[in-house]
């Protein structure tokens, strides 16, 4: 995973570099700037506790811990069933279909969570239309007969799981199809079933891109507020809010927030000490033809059945219904100012996933280069935005950004007698900072999985010939791993398409995303007046999703043709 | 070597950025900023119309109160925003507790709008009014039964009652009223009740309650007026006639009256706009524009002798708890803390 600390920075004493350069002092500055609005909510932990603190654990503390947790385990099985099976079907299996499947898998990532949450529950719920259907037939009323209660912790577990494990199905399929078939050679001629090969070489050789897929998957999860909020669920983010702004008490909320954290950091930690010291760079460069496996009969069945599933429940039903309501409220989407909210949108998500991309490139290589604890704590703290809700992002950019603002305006006041006003708040540079906060983990963690599969004696080899760091990068490594660039630029895009709170409070006037359109609907309970907006969202991100899955594809050396 | 590395998106990214920035507003004669609670949707119309009778350019941010009275404070005297509008009076008092509106001096709104729905020191206005009624199932529940909200906790309606979760600030004020009205003990024993008498666990909106009621999944409902009122014309034939099959029982008739809650509007301290950001609190207190919250949100207008729209007619007249609205706000953490107790979800 990392190149070997010593070795390099005893070969970086003795360069040619006499002065401290560019990386050494612009990536620790650019991983301090991006943590900043993490450590500004951390540092109301350090607020002195109130009696508020007291209160929440003497009533719901215990509440929120166990159900984040159950969630959270839930959502980590869910997806793991989900995204690993279909991805090993879909990349070593041959059976009709599956160039199908091999992107459509993918579309569940542009569906919002909270809008499928608000879509099933139009659907199934006891006042829905499905129910209410059953009751005509039967003649059963309320309490004469059993149906599986949509909100409720089993019900945002299934939620969740369908628009979050294209995450492990995106970067597992991504190690599947990496995997140099020779490995798996060895191991059939050793006498390994295909299912023993699964399970005791290309799944253990898959498991950093699985984990990441699944830490992903996780921290979205302990982020995700509007669904748990809509189904009722008392969780540590709906405490949070609860806290911050029914309570009126924002240091006991960060302290709640900072409870949050830890999970992530008992991850994190569990995650690196389970690898210790094994390295998954790849040892051989000959690829072939992946001989897939033919299915036939019971298992194409089978095989068939587990990869519609999800695309059934995670995309072709909830965006149905959108479509269904969509059609029926032509005045909401069949007017020009729809087309702004479209173009906001788009815009706004390009420009996030280029910068992303960009500051987690930067970021991933300073570490490669000058893995040093201080570096490596900011990113890892910078890549922390990930798991904490938009609202509280929003607050922890916020606050500094006003901060500078009026602090240069002061000086130019007393200094000059003129007023700068606010320079960066209110405008779209904080809301586009806030989405880099926000989204860096998942640039960040594809840009360093495949900076991560570049044996670092090709920087060696590259920088003895006289290379500078820059060009290792710009002419070598950045051509290597161009699939996981493009990979990390869509899923920022996709993700700030979706992203709501922080959009509904860093905007400027006058400025409307679909998502916030959206949200403002739903919220209201028009689910049927929101649903042109969510279902625009959701057609803007399919195509950078196709785009991934090809991508995938392709960046597999020797592989066929592309999906 | 760092700068060469994002030289590109970092260009491209500052020439969107200033793409972007060029037409927000400046802040010149004929324009009033405005952070509105109050979905962009639901007052768009109105201040359309303000600009058309005026020449006032209106420019919205749309966000919940809590964020935007965040972004207000931590804004300060630069924040370019002249009015604040939210959907309920404890947001607006807790924006006059944090320093970020200032009092404003307008006949006009004295006159137009009640002492119990404005602030007494003129620091906001309130501008249309909904009340949180009891709504039951016509033919199921005999409206006799009903007295007040506090008989909601008896065991009668064991299991019958759905409203939304405690964190809704409905509620919240709600449970600030009552813990006014009766103090904190009583009211802590109210809710235990309450929750005991719960037919399903808190979730969903207003909205939901009703639909859930109209279903057959509990007697009694508690929601906004206002959701009502949109479902009884809604376009969706579902929708109506779930509504249809609800009676709306105004509780508390003999004391102190059905809890109602105001939207409203105040000028912001470091406005920079501040006769357009009257003007246009003036206009939202005009006999036209109260008409239209009537029509088209289905609210109750705030000014006497403005006609209430046909639905709200036929609900019936009632009698409003007349606390002080903003007193409610003082009591929210307390409410909140009440529900955590209580077992509120």
């Amino acid at each position: 995973m990392r190149t070997d600390p010593v070795s390099r920075q005893g070969w970086f004493s003795s360069s040619r570099l006499k002065r401290p350069d560019a990386w050494s002092l612009g990536v620790p500055l650019i991983a301090a700037i991006l943590a900043l609005p993490v450590l500004v909510i951390f540092a109301h932990v350090f607020i002195p506790a109130s009696d508020v603190w007291l209160h929440l654990r003497q009533t719901v503390l215990q509440d929120y811990v166990t159900n984040s947790l159950i969630l959270m385990a839930g959502v980590g099985v869910g997806v793991l069933l989900i995204g690993i099976p279909t991805a090993w079907l879909v990349s070593m299996c041959d059976f009709p279909g599956r160039r199908l499947f091999e992107w459509a898998l993918l579309l569940p990532l542009a569906m919002p969570a909270y809008i499928i949450a608000y879509t099933y529950t139009g659907m199934l719920d006891f006042a829905g239309p499905v129910q209410t259907q059953l009751r005509e037939w039967t003649g059963w009323g309320w309490g004469d007969y059993w149906f599986p209660q949509i909100r409720s912790l089993p019900g945002a577990i299934i939620m969740l799981s369908l628009v979050l494990y294209p995450y492990v199905y995106l970067l597992s399929r991504a190690a599947f199809l990496e995997q140099s078939v020779c490995v798996l050679e060895v191991s059939r001629t050793l006498g390994a079933g295909p299912w023993a090969g699964f399970r005791r070489v290309a799944l253990p050789l898959a498991r950093p891109a699985i984990i990441t897929g699944l830490s992903l998957a996780l921290m979205e999860t302990l982020a995700d507020y509007g669904t748990v909020q809509y189904f009722g669920i008392p969780t540590f983010t709906t405490g949070i809010f609860r806290t911050w702004f029914g309570l009126g008490d924002p240091g006991a909320a960060a302290q709640l927030a900072g409870i949050m954290m830890t999970f992530v950091l008992v991850l994190i930690v569990l995650e690196r000490y389970s690898r210790r010291r094994a390295r998954f760079h790849h040892t051989s460069a000959r690829y072939s033809r992946l001989p897939r496996y033919r299915l036939r009969g019971v298992h194409l069945a089978g095989a068939l059945v587990v990869c519609a599933l999800p695309i059934i429940l995670g995309f072709v039903i909830p965006s149905g219904q959108l479509l269904q309501w969509a059609l029926r409220t032509p005045h909401m989407w069949m007017r020009p100012e729809f087309l702004g909210l479209v173009w906001n949108s788009v815009s706004l998500a390009a420009i996030a996933a280029v910068l992303a991309v960009a500051l987690a490139l930067v970021l991933a290589y300073g570490k490669r280069l000058r893995p040093s604890l201080p570096v490596n704590g900011a990113v890892r703290v910078a890549g922390m935005g990930y798991a904490i809700p938009g609202t509280v992002i929003a607050v922890g950019v916020m606050l500094p950004f006003a901060w500078i603002d009026n602090t240069i305006d002061g000086w130019m006041r007393d200094a000059f007698g003129i007023s700068t006003g606010l320079i960066l708040s209110g405008t779209l540079v904080a809301l586009v900072f806030s989405y880099c906060v926000r989204f860096l983990a998942v640039s960040l963690q594809t840009v360093e999985a495949g900076l991560a599969k570049i044996k670092p004696s090709m920087d060696d080899a590259a920088r003895s010939l006289g290379t500078p760091p820059r060009q290792v990068l710009s002419k070598i490594h950045m051509p290597i791993m161009r699939g996981s660039l493009l990979t990390a630029l869509l899923l920022v895009f996709v993700d700030v398409l979706k992203e709501l709170p922080a959009t509904l409070i860093l905007r400027p006037f006058n400025f409307n995303t679909l998502a916030v359109r959206a949200f403002e609907l739903a919220s209201d309970e028009r689910l049927a007046d929101s649903a042109s907006a969510a279902l625009a969202i959701v057609l803007a991100g399919i195509i950078p999703v196709i785009l991934i899955s090809r991508t995938i594809s392709r960046s597999r050396p020797g592989h066929d043709t592309p999906a | 070597m760092v700068k060469a590395t994002f030289q590109k998106p970092a260009a491209l990214f500052v020439a969107c950025a200033l793409a972007f920035t060029l037409p927000a507003p400046a802040l010149a004669q004929g324009e009033v900023n405005v952070y509105s609670a109050r979905q962009e949707a639901l007052i768009k119309p109105l201040m359309d119309e303000f600009t058309e009778q005026t020449g006032i350019r209106v420019n919205i941010v749309s966000a919940q109160a809590d964020a935007l009275l965040q972004r207000l404070r931590s804004e300060g005297r630069n924040t370019p925003a002249d009015v604040l509008i939210t959907v309920d009076a404890g947001n607006l008092n807790s924006a006059k507790a944090a320093g970020v509106l200032r009092p404003i001096e307008s006949a006009v709104l004295n006159e137009a709008i009640p002492e119990s729905y404005r602030d007494a020191e003129g620091y906001w206005y309130g501008l249309s009014m909904r009340a949180r009624p009891i709504m039951y199932v016509k033919g199921k529940v005999d409206p006799a039964d009903l007295s007040t909200y506090e008989a909601l906790a008896d065991e009668k309606w064991r299991r019958s009652i759905c409203i939304r979760s405690s964190s809704n600030v409905y509620n919240q004020s709600m449970t600030a009223s009552m813990i006014i009205a009766n103090g904190e003990a009583e009211t802590e024993s109210w809710a235990r009740g309450l929750v005991a008498n719960m037919a399903r666990p808190p979730m969903g909106g207003d909205r939901d309650q009703i639909r859930a009621a109209a279903a057959g999944q509990c007697d009694l409902a508690i929601a906004n007026t206002y959701y009502l009122g949109q479902m009884l014309n809604s376009d969706d034939n579902a929708e109506r006639t779930a509504a249809q099959s609800i009676g709306v029982f105004w509780p508390n008739q003999d004391d102190r009256g059905v809890h109602v809650n105001v939207s409203g509007a105040g000028v912001v301290t470091h406005s920079r706009n501040t006769d357009n950001a009257v003007r246009l609190i003036e206009f939202m207190a005009s006999d036209s524009a109260q008409r239209w919250y009537a029509e088209a949100n289905q609210e109750y207008p705030v000014k006497p002798g403005v006609e209430w729209s046909g639905t709200l007619t036929e609900l019936g007249e009632f009698q409003a708890d007349a606390v002080n609205l903003g007193m409610l706000g003082d009591f929210n953490a307390a409410a909140v803390r009440l529900m955590d107790r209580a077992g509120w979800r």
